[in-house]
């Protein structure tokens, strides 16, 4: 298996000019784990690209012979892991974007310049993130105690191997120390929803995450009790609300067979920041902020919009920031708008009108209409259809109800520390089809 | 300061400076020097020639540098194999360091030195290695074993590593577990039937044990590996179903898919009345819907594998139909498979909101991505009967929208419902025939003429529908003019006495006129049957037809199972089984689900056990369309493998009795009609000529051959006359007997014409150019290959800076210096440019061989296309080889690479082809003439040394020429022909 890093020249253009690496492209750089693939083989990589993308068939795995291609792009650089063997095709998917995880927080940003200004530790690092093919050490928390940017400062007799690279408890170090112990929970739901043309809920859910940030020394045992309704049943208590989680997935740190038997959450969690579990909760959700559009298409003339948006959440919260972003057609001009609150802008690269209002309360209704011009010779290219998506944040609630019921911290030297949390809801996919 | 600076020293004499300064006494100045080594090997630069003196600064105790020293070793020891020995004792010292970073490293870097004589020393530092006390160095250790199996195998076994890599699984620490677990895994792929991971309940006890310590990488390893393993009974299988499930709940989807592999494999092995079996069944379920907010390449992995699941166990995902709806900003590819899985969930229950959705899908702009959708409601009709009047009148809707792509979709799948449903929905037959005219694909244009025809009773002017299309027989494709056919043999079936004509028509266009022998037989078939017998034709084509069943295109039950014990990986990806995509796995055992146990539901998996066992046949499943010809007949049609000699039935040419529509059409049509005199084929099994097969019938008009058909031996014979010397005579018989003197003949060369160059084509239309259009061609001029290009702007702004750059290509062509276009292109005006070209780029072997990649770049952007060059360009001026060379080389090639071709139409002498050949650097170099046929011995050279011999024959008066290449690389033959017909007909 090898993992190459290929940036793309060609154009600025996504669609048609995948461009070929040999040209003005450039590999960046390229390691060669098993040495079964040709090197050579990846300049077949960006025709082959080329191609599927003209034939309408883009495809995340190509072959050449018997090579195949594994890619994911990053801006402008393409991360490409090519085998000819049967490999695992989501490790290597999950390898590539673990890859972009370490380089960005190694470099801050993964791109061109980042990786030739240190590419003696982009090297160090693919030797220490696989061997073989096989991943190794990918906690860049890790990797930064005995990997970094300053290595003329190393010399080999002071650089270690961290126990924890191949501990246990691969993800913390030992002798942590904080002057005050503290961690921050924040608990963030994203509401997806797919609404028919017609008013219909086609789809939604909720997906929940839970981020901490640890500030805790030594190696804490820390214990997270949610009202989860599984457990609840499990314990006999049936006080309260609960709720009941479709999925659960967790960071590495949390005991998965002791959630599985009596679903406690418990871990020694990663220093600083870290998501420490996600959920997803199937209960069909009445969408925060409805909207009702009508859009009128004259042909050669002009197209009209309205839009009404409202908020069916308490009327104690506040959406913030919201953004109720509505698509207009590529050839529309003249744009003439009209709100009841908060302000519209047309972005014509993006073909959208943005209709902003910083604060939008529970149960209030608000209106926007738009008028643009249409010219009198149509495009003839087919548009889609794209939904109206809309942006928002609402603080201090959650949609499910989901509530921290308790964080214990246990460190054996017995210090007090202070957990705090946070609520908030924000948009997910959040989709709404238009009949135009 | 940036390790950017490094890239940036492109001076001449770079080599020499970085040997200086690798040679310094300053250990900064040495390990500058290794970076900037480093850093134009990553640039692609060859820097091998720097070997000794890199490996020279192996020897520090700055990390750093070791580190690079160890990356350059890795690059380059295979081509320096000798002085990689150098580095051996610094790599032994290294692996007895007191710091385990460096041991680890030395162990790591070695194995990965693919040089024979650098592993024998690797051995005992390994054996130490594994043996660590630190961790860190066995995890990497264990990992070499498998890195030294790949390179020498009988090594590892002879030093008993294998055995200390088994130990390892027992390690109490759980990442050199994992790495063991990995390695023994890769090694016993390659040895599929040793017995090496020798998975056994206590060694399955560790890694269960491992599996709740190791990282997430190692959690995969073990997972996979576990999924090889075949529990004794239920019970077990049941406990260790209960030890993998907690990793459904992982944050990584690759532990999940791996996971879900092992559940799947052992619930095989659970009966299905257990409490348990059903408790798993619901836990699959969340894990796999929430892969489908994973990144998108990790989505359509998931969703691959989900296609699989939900035919192996439907009732895992049954009830989640909405979490498939596709979302506007899905890639393609999440896209096109969230509809498969959508079509196989449907039913009864979700179909109404199934088909609202497909609605919505098939109103998009992606062409693909629509034709799907409405492909999709037709298969929904099928699968499920009682929402296939709603599908058909949803189908009716979008054909009103007349978008072309969508009304030729919408027919075809309405084709396959009328089959499902016969009888039933013919009322909208008259929608379908009002779009006919706007139907330009093959597979509309056949569906629409099978429901013609099956429908023939029912519509009309069936007759005159099905007339126009035979106005442009010859230009429809294969699968319309078989349905076309086939239509009208229907259509006359059912109205014998206004046909007669049209069917004649069709039968003597695809018995005579045609020279697909699919077609032709089909054609001979019918008439056979229609003059023998019409009431068993009527029997034989308007026969039941088979019931196409409800699921469509599922896959083949063993390779299913086989794909299930795949999840996650490329086979279950593509939906192959591995052997069919991996290089030497064909020895490889296909895996299979472990049988059931316990429960006595042997149905379960029907293929697992004994071959006997394997009794449930495939569903049937919608024919592809060049089946479903046939099977509409029932009758196998398929035509005769090529390689065989072709049966009879079908090559006899010899003219027999003929009494054709005489007998056989009077009875079906009553007396009024006189025998119309169309000729027919008739079997003679024993013909002599069986194996002559002329490639197309002799053209007689059956007006001709109405009179006497009846006994005419003299025809027979005719037909039956020896072959036409132009085909294939062999070659050895002129050889053994006077190729001698035929050497003497030579000599008549006339005078050398210019050498062969194409008419411009367009290589880059303005529309892909951003205005630039680029048409060209390929000339040798003077022993120098120039591309010549004209270049046109068609933009409004003016172009300039324009450059070009080859990508790699079979014979090493590049450009010999820049392009030359130095004023500025203005709008509306045309450059032409002329670019020599040198063989000495780099080289990759294209498909097809002249195929030439190419980026032309200006201040506007940069273009890419491919054009292909006559492989003339490349014939040397020195291709003239000596005739006892010649000679000797002939026989010296084996005769399995000798290439033989046709060239038809060609109407020169053999002296004036001879003339014209040399033009283009194709030397005779003899001529021989046998019965009135000149043979021309020729040779030419290819610009990388390539020799092609050639024998050309012609026959005086015969057009057609016959040419045989001989050559070492066998592959070019094609090429040299493709520039033997182009030089010889310009």
């Amino acid at each position: 298996m090898t993992v190459i890093i290929i940036k793309k020249n060609g154009s600025g253009s996504d669609k048609v000019q995948a461009a070929w690496c040999w040209a003005w492209d450039q590999v960046l750089i390229c390691r060669n784990y098993k040495g079964d693939v040709d090197m050579a083989e990846i300049d077949h990589f960006m025709p082959l690209l080329m191609q599927h993308e003209e034939d309408g068939l883009l495809s995340p795995v190509m072959s050449h012979g018997n090579v195949h291609f594994m890619w994911i792009k990053h801006s402008n650089l393409y991360l490409v892991a090519t085998t000819n063997k049967n490999s695992n095709a989501s490790l290597v998917y999950s390898f590539l974007y673990k890859i972009v995880e370490v380089f960005t927080e190694y470099f801050k940003e993964l791109e061109e310049e980042s990786i030739q200004d240190n590419f003696v530790v982009v090297y160090e690092l693919l030797d220490e993130l696989m061997d073989f093919g096989f991943p190794q050490t990918t906690e860049s928390k890790i990797l930064q105690e005995y990997i970094t940017q300053e290595g003329a400062k190393l010399e080999v007799t002071k650089t270690k191997v961290p126990t924890t690279v191949t501990n246990a408890v691969s993800w913390r170090s030992e002798g942590i120390k904080y002057k005050k112990n503290e961690v921050f929970i924040d608990v963030i739901e994203s509401i997806n929803v797919l609404v028919n043309a017609n008013g219909s809920v086609m789809s939604s859910d909720i997906v929940g995450s839970i981020k901490l940030k640890t500030m805790l020394s030594g190696m804490p045992e820390l214990r997270l009790g949610l009202n989860d309704r599984v457990l609840f049943a499990l314990t006999g208590r049936d006080k309260g609300k609960t709720v009941v989680m479709e999925d659960v997935k967790f960071h590495q740190c949390v005991r998965l067979s002791r959630f599985e038997s009596d679903r406690t959450i418990s871990f020694i969690p990663p220093d600083g920041e870290s998501e420490l579990m996600s959920y997803r909760i199937n209960t069909h959700v009445k969408p925060l902020i409805w909207i009702e559009s009508v859009i009128e298409k004259f042909s050669h003339s002009r197209v009209e919009i309205m839009v009404k948006a409202k908020g069916q959440f308490k009327k104690q919260s506040v959406a913030n920031n919201v953004e109720v972003r509505v698509p207009v057609p590529s050839d529309a001009d003249s744009p003439k708008f009209k709100t009841s609150t908060g302000s519209a802008k047309y972005v014509p690269e993006k073909n959208l009108v943005v209709w902003t209002i910083k604060s939008f309360p529970g149960g209030k209704e608000f209106l926007m209409r738009a008028h643009f011009g249409l010219p009198s010779v149509e495009n003839d290219e087919a548009e889609g259809k794209p939904p109206i998506t809309v942006k928002f944040e609402i603080p201090y609630f959650t949609v499910s109800g989901i509530q921290v019921r308790y964080m214990k911290i246990i460190e054996k030297s017995g210090y007090q520390a202070l957990p705090w949390v946070r609520y908030i809801t924000q948009s997910g996919d959040y989709q709404l089809r238009t009949n135009v | 300061m940036t390790d950017s600076k490094y890239f940036t020293t492109t001076k001449k004499g770079e080599i020499f400076e970085l040997k200086a300064e690798l040679n310094s006494d300053k250990k900064e100045k040495k390990k500058e020097a290794v970076k900037k080594v480093i850093a134009s090997m990553t640039v692609g630069k060859d820097v091998s020639a720097l070997f000794p003196d890199v490996v020279n600064c192996m020897q520090t105790d700055n990390l750093e540098l070791k580190k690079l020293v160890y990356l350059y070793l890795m690059n380059y020891a295979k081509s320096q194999p000798d002085m990689a020995i150098m580095a051996v004792n610094t790599f032994v010292k290294d692996c007895e360091d007191p710091n385990p970073l460096i041991r680890a490293l030395a162990v790591r870097t070695m194995g990965c030195i693919r040089v024979d004589k650098i592993t024998e020393y690797l051995c005992e530092p390994l054996r130490k290695c594994l043996k660590d006390e630190d961790p860190y160095v066995r995890k990497t250790a264990a990992v070499c074993v498998a890195k030294l199996h790949d390179i020498n195998a009988q090594l590892v076994e002879d030093q008993g590593f294998l055995d200390t890599l088994k130990d390892l699984i027992s390690d109490s620490n759980p990442m050199v577990v994992a790495n063991a677990v990995a390695a023994l895994s890769e090694i016993a792929e390659s040895h599929p039937n040793s017995n090496l991971l020798d998975l056994n309940p206590q060694t399955i006890n560790k890694l269960l044990t491992a599996l709740n310590e190791c990282t997430e990488w190692g959690q995969i390893f073990i997972l996979d590996c576990l999924a090889n393993y075949t529990p004794r009974d239920d019970r077990e299988s049941q406990s260790i179903c209960e030890r993998v499930t907690p990793r459904l709940s992982h944050a990584n989807s690759a532990v999940v898919l791996s996971a879900v592999k092992v559940l799947m494999k052992f619930m095989e092995m659970l009966p299905k009345d257990l409490d348990y079996y059903g408790t798993l069944l619901k836990k699959l379920a969340p894990p796999l819907v929430t892969l489908l907010s994973a990144e998108p390449e990790l989505q359509y992995v998931a969703l691959r594998n989900i296609n699989l699941i939900v035919q192996r166990r439907p009732e895992i995902l049954k009830h989640e139909m909405k979490v498939f709806f596709v979302k506007y900003n899905d890639p393609i590819y999440v896209k096109l498979e969230k509809l498969d899985i959508m079509i196989r969930l449907a039913s009864q229950a979700n179909i109404a909101q199934v088909l609202a959705e497909l609605k919505e899908y098939a109103t998009e702009v992606d062409v693909d991505f629509v034709r799907k959708a409405v492909r999709a409601i037709g298969r929904c009709a099928i699968k499920v009967e009682q929402s296939a009047e709603r599908c058909v009148s949803t189908l009716l809707d979008l054909i009103q929208t007349k978008v072309n792509y969508v009304v030729q979709e919408a027919i075809v799948v309405i084709k396959d419902i009328f089959r499902k449903y016969p009888n039933k929905y013919e009322s909208v037959i008259a929608t379908l025939c009002e779009n006919l005219d706007s139907l330009d694909e093959p597979e509309a244009r056949a569906a629409m003429i099978w429901i013609v025809g099956e429908y023939a009773e029912r519509i009309d002017n069936a007759d005159e529908l099905l007339e126009s299309f035979l106005e442009g027989f010859h230009d429809e494709s294969t699968q319309v003019q078989l349905q076309l056919l086939t239509a009208i043999v229907k259509l006359f079936l059912k109205k014998p006495t206004e046909t007669q004509e049209l069917v004649q028509q069709v039968l003597s266009l695809a018995t005579q006129d045609s020279d697909n022998p699919d077609l032709r037989d089909r054609g001979y078939i019918y008439w056979r049957l229609l003059s023998t017998d019409p009431v068993a034709a009527k029997e034989v084509v308007l026969a039941e037809k088979p019931l196409i069943s409800e699921e469509t295109d599922l896959i083949e039950p063993t390779l299913l199972e086989e794909l299930i014990c795949h999840i996650g990986t490329l086979a279950s990806v593509y939906h192959k089984p591995p052997s069919a995509f991996v290089e030497g796995s064909r020895g490889v055992q296909h895996k299979r689900l472990p049988g059931s146990a316990g429960s006595g539901e042997s149905v379960e998996s029907p293929d697992t056990g004994s071959a006997a066992g394997a009794s449930d046949a495939p569903p049937a499943v919608i024919p592809s369309q060049g089946d479903l010809l046939g099977d509409l007949l029932n009758l196998d049609l398929t035509p005769p493998a090529t390689t065989g000699p072709p049966p009879p039935a079908t090559s006899g040419l010899q003219l027999g009795a003929m009494d054709l529509l005489g007998g056989g059409l009077d009875s079906l049509m009553g007396d009024e009609s006189e025998p119309p005199p169309i000729p027919l084929r008739t079997d003679t099994p024993q013909s002599p000529q069986v194996l002559h097969q002329s490639p197309s019938p002799p053209d007689y008009s059956p007006t001709e051959l109405g009179g006497d058909l009846g006994g005419s031996s003299a025809m027979g014979a005719g037909f039956g006359a020896p072959p036409p010397a132009a085909a294939a005579a062999p070659f050895s018989a002129p050889v053994s007997g006077g190729l001698d003197d035929l050497f003497d003949l030579g000599g008549g060369v006339g005078m050398p014409m210019g050498a062969y160059s194409p008419p411009k084509t367009v290589w880059l239309p303005a529309m892909k150019g951003k205005g630039l259009e680029i048409s060209g061609t390929f000339a040798r001029r003077a022993g120098v290959i120039q591309m010549e290009m004209t270049l046109t702007n068609k933009a409004m702004s003016v172009m300039t800076d324009f450059a070009i750059q080859f990508n790699r290509n079979s014979f090493g062509l590049a450009p010999a210096g820049p392009l030359q276009v130095l004023t500025p292109l203005s709008p509306n005006q045309s450059i032409e440019v002329a670019l020599p070209l040198s063989t000495v780029g780099p080289v990759m072997k294209m498909d097809p061989l002249n195929n030439l990649q190419v980026a032309v770049k200006n201040n506007i952007d940069v273009f890419y296309f491919s054009c292909q060059y006559p492989i003339s360009m490349l014939f040397v001026e020195d291709g003239k080889m000596e005739r006892q060379v010649f000679l000797a080389t002939w026989k010296d090639i084996p005769n399995d690479s000798e290439a033989q071709f046709q060239i038809a139409d060609c109407r020169l002498s053999s002296d004036a082809a001879s003339n014209k050949l040399q033009g283009s650097n194709i030397f005779t170099i003899a001529k021989r003439t046998v019965d009135g046929q000149d043979m021309l011995y020729q040779s030419t050279k290819l610009s990388n040394g390539i020799w092609v011999l050639a024998e050309l024959r012609v026959q005086t008066g015969n057009p057609n020429f016959t040419v045989c290449l001989k050559c070492r690389a066998p592959e070019v033959a094609q090429c040299v022909f493709q520039s033997y017909e182009a030089v010889l007909k310009n």
